[in-house]
């Protein structure tokens, strides 16, 4: 019974939950369902660094328009947990719905005029269902999905047919959970209204589309990108990248025949150890990675400058959490940027890429590779918590058959039979980038002392100003051409609409393109750029060139990627305005329009381009 | 330097099996101080290399930081080479073996860059297991930053400045016995009789090998009252046994006159022969090896030679079931996927 005031497929259902009681894998279905029915549907974790016992939130957008970035304004909130319950009630917007486990009376100072209450008794239901002490708890989850199915018009179905899924092999399971469901269904049926004036209805906006995390896609990236040797130490929220990693290699990568890995995957002792390790497969032709986080990149900092000097190929994802020093180990940031960009002492600088999807996860890991081996220098694949551990609705992942990978100027035996003398260091092409050896390839030609110090073209040490000046000058010469080598940014209009433009990068892009499109609504033009990798090439320079503000958003509170901007492209600090998150959790296209139209109003209202 | 090596070579200096002289196994001019012992170290990797008839590109010599790293620039220069960051040369070299099992992985660290900065990196390494010959020139002392104690330098002992040590030292022989390493020596780098036999037979271990060399810094801990001195040395070594390596021996031989001969029979059936037995020391019980280090301790004597050998060691490959081609050897066909399985997964993903 459709009503003026209804609003399908756009809403913001919240869960709260204690972390460690199984309510995750229910929120998954939830959610799963959504995605099922063909809308855009996206989920965030906001969760403790806890094992057991905290409170955990699980939020999900769902938006017809296919906006996947965060929105404020919780319109359900389904409370399992009493320690959050006063906070998640005035977490509520005004009209709003709150449903909670009414087998205890709620308090008067938990009730709010504003709100309204649906009242599931889920654990006395789960008592009287169920005897064992573990469903009791892990059921209350199922639930509570079924009340949100009738609530929300969720098919049944759908979730029956995802319950089978999930329990393939183990159908013995299926019944208790379908009735678990049921019992949720059956509950608002014979005591509420439904559905509630927001609810899914079934599109076909989704096509092709898969939902996957972006830790699981880098991790498989590197599987198509051919890593066999990966080293780690395990820190939220990197680890399930080479999880991930582990999983597939598993499935993919096992000699059918001898039973043996094409893989080492190594668990090392602390990340400088892990970085250690694929600099030294790296050096020796394997491809190789490791995946952590702003701490890790800290310890890695010595052993990246290393790889930059002496020229190896290295491959780290640092999936970005919220810093400085432990931080909030379990929310999100950008703050890494300056750290990654110029780690470790001396001059140093090194390649970064900035996926904003899981698909791109997926690229950004074979781009990497390539790079790194083209290069000869580390590729930092930048994504964030969000990004990592959140699942995303995607385009499906694609691999080009015929792309080959580039392993870069390495010379074989049959090279070096041709050369009179090696050297290392170089620079035949006049690109910046030499030819290197591989330990191994020839009984007496293309030896070479890899070293952290000095060293001419031979790679002889020297302590000689010219020769360390002339090697240095040519590491710059390789950046130049890494300029032309890495993503180009995405430019969002073929011409320039207006003098005002936006700039963002990695996660901010569902926001920011949100953010876009209101302004538009509102007769607002901004032009727009997403970076994908640094160094910064010409089409980074000339959109900031031709705009006469360039809006930064980024999700730090130095403004780092602006810092970044100014330091590479001398770009000037005033015509960059910042436009920052830093509260830990993913930005909203809100938050972003507020400071955007701040700034707009204060200046001259001829920045605002007429329609 | 101004002086260079002289080229001249004699004439009839004898061939090894593949045909190569000493001097091909020879690096770079040493810039270590002269008399320094971890030349006479180098000389001895030099002349063990060249008599298991290595092919060098088929070796990768990895260090970290400090005088002890400095050398392996000064052997076997048809080798690659990795001079790391400090106390680090481990984890590089287990990435490096992980790539390429084929070759044979020779790693030198000192005392600082294995017992302070490095000693996680160690302690790691032989865990894994990962096959590779680790030295560590032990002297007691930081030569570049010009005479430091070290964490191996004995309690009581006194250095050029003559300060005196008020740590008690790190034993690192012990330590790899303990920690499970399934080849582990000590000698003494004025020892090359004692010293090239080890370096053989820890070159063919197909585990991790320690040896830990007492190598004198002439510079700045040479001194009376220095326990790491040459003369302090000579006159507190003892040894284990009389080591001589024989690699793929055909006929294998066990035997033990009266308690002063043993032959260890490796799996590829190479032979470490031992003459001269200590008492009570038998080299293939890692508890009888224990007691031998530490009863030496205590009676102020440095024990030397073979101290703990375990023919059946495996290494990391076999305990990760690494494909036994190197991993660096294989293709885009073998590794990648393709894109009709990236179809599967992601239909899986809907």
């Amino acid at each position: 019974m459709a009503g003026k005031t209804d609003k399908i497929n756009d809403f913001v259902v919240r869960f709260a939950n204690v972390n460690g009681t199984g309510s995750a894998s229910a929120n998954f279905l939830f959610t799963k369902a959504i995605f099922r029915m063909g809308v855009p549907v996206t989920p965030k974790n906001i969760f403790p660094s806890n094992i057991q016992g905290l409170p955990t939130w699980y939020e999900v957008r769902v938006s017809e328009k296919g906006y996947l970035g965060r929105r404020e304004g919780i319109d359900l909130l389904v409370s399992v947990n009493p320690q959050s319950m006063l906070k998640d009630i005035k977490s509520v917007r005004t009209g709003g719905y709150f449903l909670y486990d009414s087998s205890k009376k709620l308090h008067a100072e938990y009730i709010r005029e504003d709100i309204n209450y649906i009242g599931v008794p889920l654990m006395q239901m789960c008592n009287e269902a169920y005897t064992d002490a573990r469903q009791r708890q892990l059921f209350k989850n199922i639930i509570y999905v079924g009340a949100l199915a009738t609530l929300l018009d969720i098919e049944f179905n759908v979730l029956g047919d995802l319950l089978s899924e999930q329990f393939k092999g183990k159908e013995k399971l299926i019944p208790a959970n379908v009735k678990a469901l049921k019992l949720g269904v059956d509950y608002i049926h014979a005591n509420y209204k439904y559905p509630l004036e927001f609810r899914v209805e079934r599109r076909d906006l989704l096509k092709d589309k898969i939902m996957i995390e972006g830790n699981a896609a880098c991790g498989l990236g590197a599987v198509y990108a051919g890593a066999t040797v990966a080293a780690w130490y395990p820190i939220t929220p990197s680890t399930s990248v080479v999880e991930a990693f582990m999983d597939y290699s598993a499935e993919f990568r096992v000699d059918k025949i001898t039973g043996k890995n094409n893989f080492a995957i190594v668990q090392a002792e602390d990340e400088l150890s892990a970085i250690g390790m694929v600099i030294g497969a790296n050096w020796n032709g394997a491809r190789s990675f490791t995946a952590t986080s702003g701490p890790g990149v800290s310890l890695m900092n010595e052993f990246l400058g290393l790889a930059y000097f002496a020229e190896i190929p290295t491959v780290l994802v640092d999936v970005q959490r919220t810093g400085p020093s432990t931080g909030m180990p379990t929310r999100t940031q950008q703050s890494d940027i300056m750290e990654a960009a110029y780690a470790s002492h001396g001059d140093t600088k090194h390649v970064l890429l900035f996926p904003s999807t899981p698909k791109e996860c997926f690229e950004s890991m074979l781009d990497a590779f390539d790079l790194a081996e083209e290069l000869q220098t580390p590729v930092i694949v930048m994504t964030d918590l969000d990004l990592g551990m959140n699942d995303h609705v995607s385009p499906p992942l694609t691999f080009d058959d015929s792309r080959e990978y580039k392993r870069g100027k390495v010379l074989d035996a049959a090279a070096l039979e041709k050369i009179e003398k090696f050297g290392r260091y170089l620079d035949i092409d006049k690109d910046g980038i030499t030819y290197r050896t591989l330990p191994g390839t020839h009984p007496s030609k293309g030896s070479f002392f890899t070293r952290g110090t000095s060293r001419d073209e031979y790679a002889t040490y020297t302590e000689d100003s010219a020769a360390y000046q002339h090697n240095m000058d040519r590491l710059i010469r390789k950046w130049d051409t890494a300029k032309n080598m890495v993503p180009a940014p995405q430019v969002y209009q073929k011409k320039n609409e207006s003098k005002n433009g936006i700039l963002f990068f990695g996660t901010s892009q569902y926001a920011a393109e949100e953010a876009m499109d209101i302004l538009k609504e509102e007769k607002i033009l901004v032009d727009a750029i997403r970076l994908k990798s640094f160094p910064f090439n010409k089409d980074v320079e000339n959109f900031i060139n031709s705009h006469d503000t360039v809006f930064v958003i980024e999700q730090n509170r130095d403004a780092q990627m602006k810092s970044l901007l100014m330091i590479e492209l001398g770009a000037d600090p005033k015509k960059l305005i910042s436009v920052l998150n830093y509260d830990g959790m993913p930005i909203t296209a809100d938050n972003i329009l507020n400071q955007v139209k701040v700034n707009l109003r204060s200046s001259s209202k001829s920045l605002m381009s007429k329609n | 330097m101004t002086y260079v090596r002289p080229k001249f070579r004699h004439p009839e200096l004898q061939k090894n099996k593949l045909g190569y002289t000493v001097d091909y196994y020879e690096g770079s001019l040493s810039t270590l101080c002269a008399g320094c012992g971890h030349d006479s170290i180098s000389a001895g990797i030099i002349q063990a290399a060249y008599e298991m008839n290595i092919e060098p590109h088929k070796l990768a010599k990895l260090s970290g930081i400090g005088c002890s790293s400095k050398t392996p620039a000064y052997f076997l220069s048809n080798s690659h080479g990795f001079n790391s960051v400090h106390g680090r040369m481990p984890s590089v070299a287990t990435g490096a073996n992980l790539a390429n099992r084929d070759l044979t992985y020779f790693g030198v660290s000192g005392d600082g860059d294995t017992a302070s900065i490095g000693m996680g990196q160690f302690v790691h390494v032989i865990r894994r297991c990962l096959n590779m010959t680790y030295i560590v020139m032990n002297n007691g002392c930081y030569g570049l930053t010009k005479g430091q104690d070290s964490a191996t330098a004995d309690q009581g002992s006194k250095n050029k400045g003559g300060n005196v040590n008020l740590f008690d030292s790190i034993d690192l022989a012990s330590l790899a016995i303990e920690l499970g390493a399934t080849f582990v020596a000590q000698s003494f780098s004025g020892d090359k009789a004692q010293l090239v036999p080890l370096i053989k037979a820890a070159m063919n271990h197909p585990g991790f090998a320690f040896i830990n060399v007492i190598s004198p810094c002439v510079t700045f801990n040479n001194n009376v009252g220095s326990t790491k001195s040459y003369d302090y040395v000579r006159e507190h070594i003892g040894a284990t046994a009389t080591v001589d390596f024989v690699p793929e021996m055909q006929e294998i031989i066990i035997e033990y006159g009266k308690g002063t001969h043993k032959n260890v029979t490796m799996h590829d059936g190479s032979v470490i022969q031992l003459h001269k037995l200590a008492e009570d020391w038998n080299p293939l019980d890692r508890q009888s090896a224990m007691n031998a280090v530490i009863n030496a301790k205590a009676k102020n004597e440095i024990l030397t030679g073979l101290l703990y050998v375990n023919p059946e060691a495996h290494d990391l490959h076999d305990i990760i079931k690494t494909s036994d081609r190197p991993l660096n050897t294989l293709t885009k066909e073998e590794l990648c996927p393709g894109s009709e399985m990236l179809n599967e997964i992601n239909a899986d993903l809907r």
